[in-house]
């Protein structure tokens, strides 16, 4: 133990997987258990996606201690990392893992999303696929149902397969009560006060297809999660709202 | 920064490559000079005149006396010599410190107000769009947009209420910028008018393409010249539509949207997959094949049909003509 800590370059730190998740640019991975590691059936099939996997599986686990050079130490390293991000897609998913991943979430250890009308809420990692080496990492936002790029490029080389494409909309399975409330706030372009022609034109059909979607949702008797969607009345409301102002800005830009 | 350090650089050019200052335009200093373009900002700054002084780096005057004789000379010789010597002159006339911070303040709010109505000029859209091309005023972070450019924006016109955003054609939405220097950026600096003026004025730019294709420059492509509501059908928020919407999947299900946590905002990101779907008024008069001929029947009846028909008109003009731009009045305060 006491030769591997000298050897990696992170003297103040005994585990490795200590080391790796609080190592710059791994912001995003929590702390795999012990237990979850060395049951091997949580490990299964991924002996294959992974060079020198046992090697590999020590070091992650802590009892590596084979004698060897620096480029094959580097090789079993960076077997590791990617062994380590794979057993991650699988342990976000469970119980102990979804907690672990909604505690950095209420940090907002993943960042917070970029669109304005979303008020910095929180984000969570997912993959676009669940291949590794494929697509990188991204960022969801469960309020406004959208993916986004991270900020910083340290973040955006990360596999996304380490995160998987299941795991957020798993925890607001588990967790329904996350789902913050739906805002039809939005964005909309105006030249001097007027609403221009074109995106005006394309607001009003996306309204229709709101509307249309909580009429689904209501004979269906869903809540719908949107803020002040109480009854029918509650939409034609809405919509005369949106007529009255359609006639205030009569004078549409038109390029 | 000071403007008596004889650095050769003027305030605004100085102001301009401040860190956080990457989005904010060279106004150009005829703009500032012509009083038409300033009307009404007296009331909205602080010790106006010094700030406007200092933006135009014209040496600060305090008494009403030395006013008159100066003026006359002050056009020909603010970068002669002898202004070094007036300089010299007024060194105790000197403003104490904490004057010149709050000068400095007005200044620089005096300064985004001006570029608020200047990037809507001519010269000023025209400064723009080599900042666009250029990449300046970054990317949406949507993943879908993929790395489509944006541009800076204010939620309102109004200094004081909120930061810079950044406006992505093609989703139509605003983002907050990603480098924090940018959140102390007044968004009224640029206004609610700009982002969208911008692709009025600019009909040109295909938003289809991405990276190297832009920094080539590129236009909308004959074959794509099909217009629709006065944008090129092809420009209109390219980043949304069915494939562009992100469909949440459990172990490979899709999520439906009866469930608790079911996607309730697909609405958002979505367009019709056919746009002539969005021109309401062909729409209407083949819904109502009658109403062209009871034009004015209709138009006594009730408001909707008529404004409809008038849309229809009002494109039928405009569509040739993509940019208000080249529309005489619309450039004439740049042009004073």
């Amino acid at each position: 133990m006491d030769e591997f800590a000298s050897e990696s370059d992170s003297d103040y730190t005994s585990y490795w997987r200590d080391w790796f998740i609080s190592s710059r640019g791994n912001e995003y991975f929590c702390e795999i258990d012990e237990d979850y590691l060395t049951d091997r059936f949580n490990l299964t099939g991924l002996n294959t996606e992974v060079q020198y996997y046992q090697y590999a599986l020590d070091l992650i686990t802590d009892v590596f201690d084979l004698d060897c050079d620096d480029d094959m130490r580097e090789t079993i390293e960076k077997s590791a990392r990617h062994l380590y991000g794979l057993i991650h897609a699988r342990y976000v998913v469970t119980t102990r893992g979804l907690a672990k991943m909604l505690d950095k979430y209420k940090k907002a250890d993943f960042g917070k999303c970029p669109r304005v009308f979303c008020h910095s809420h929180p984000l969570l990692p997912m993959g676009q696929t669940d291949v590794p080496n494929q697509k990188p990492v991204k960022l969801y936002c469960v309020r406004c149902e959208d993916v986004y790029n991270p900020k910083s490029s340290r973040h955006a080389a990360i596999d996304g397969a380490y995160f998987g494409t299941s795991f957020h909309n798993i925890m607001f399975q588990v967790y329904p009560a996350l789902v913050p409330p739906k805002s039809s706030e939005r964005y909309i372009p105006r030249v001097y006060g007027f609403r221009v022609h074109s995106s005006a034109a394309l607001i009003r059909w996306q309204n229709i297809q709101r509307t249309d979607m909580l009429r689904r949702l209501r004979k269906l008797e869903v809540e719908s999660g949107f803020k002040g969607d109480q009854g029918e009345e509650d939409l034609d409301d809405e919509d005369e709202e949106e007529d009255e102002i359609d006639v205030e800005g009569d004078t549409n830009v038109v390029g | 920064m000071s403007t008596s350090s004889g650095t050769p650089e003027s305030w605004i050019s100085s102001f301009c490559s401040l860190l956080g200052h990457e989005y904010f335009a060279e106004v150009s200093e005829e703009f500032i000079e012509d009083d038409f373009n300033l009307t009404g900002l007296q009331t909205q700054v602080a010790m106006y005149k010094e700030a406007l002084e200092m933006i135009l780096d014209v040496e600060p005057e305090d008494d009403e006396d030395e006013e008159e004789e100066e003026e006359e000379e002050e056009d020909e010789s603010i970068e002669g010599g002898d202004n070094r010597m007036r300089q010299g002159e007024r060194r105790n006339h000197s403003r104490i410190a904490s004057d010149l911070s709050v000068i400095e303040s007005s200044a620089e709010m005096l300064y985004g107000l001006i570029h608020q109505r200047f990037i809507c000029s001519r010269a000023g859209i025209q400064q723009m769009s080599e900042k666009y091309e250029l990449g300046h005023f970054g990317i949406c972070p949507r993943s879908n947009c993929e790395q489509a450019r944006t541009l800076p924006v204010g939620l309102s016109d109004i200094p004081g209420e909120d930061t810079v955003k950044l406006f992505c054609p093609s989703c139509l939405d605003v983002y907050v910028p990603p480098n924090s220097r940018f959140q102390t950026v007044d968004g009224a600096f640029f206004g609610r008018t700009f982002g969208a003026l911008f692709l009025l004025t600019f009909p040109e730019y295909d938003l289809t393409k991405r990276g190297a294709d832009v920094l080539a420059g590129t236009r909308v492509t004959e074959d794509d010249k099909d217009m629709l509501n006065g944008m090129y059908v092809c420009n209109i928020a390219p980043g949304l539509g069915t494939s562009k919407i992100y469909q949440p999947r459990i172990y490979g299900f899709r999520v439906s949207e009866v469930a608790r946590s079911g996607p309730r905002m697909q609405w958002l990101r979505d367009k019709p997959d056919d746009m002539s779907e969005l021109d309401e008024a062909r729409r209407f008069v083949e819904d109502n094949p009658d109403s062209e001929d009871e034009d004015d029947a209709s138009m006594n009846l009730n408001g909707r049909p008529i404004r409809r028909l008038r849309a229809r008109r009002r494109q039928g003009q405009g569509g040739q003509n993509g940019s208000p731009m080249t529309v005489e009045q619309n450039g004439v305060e740049s042009e004073l």
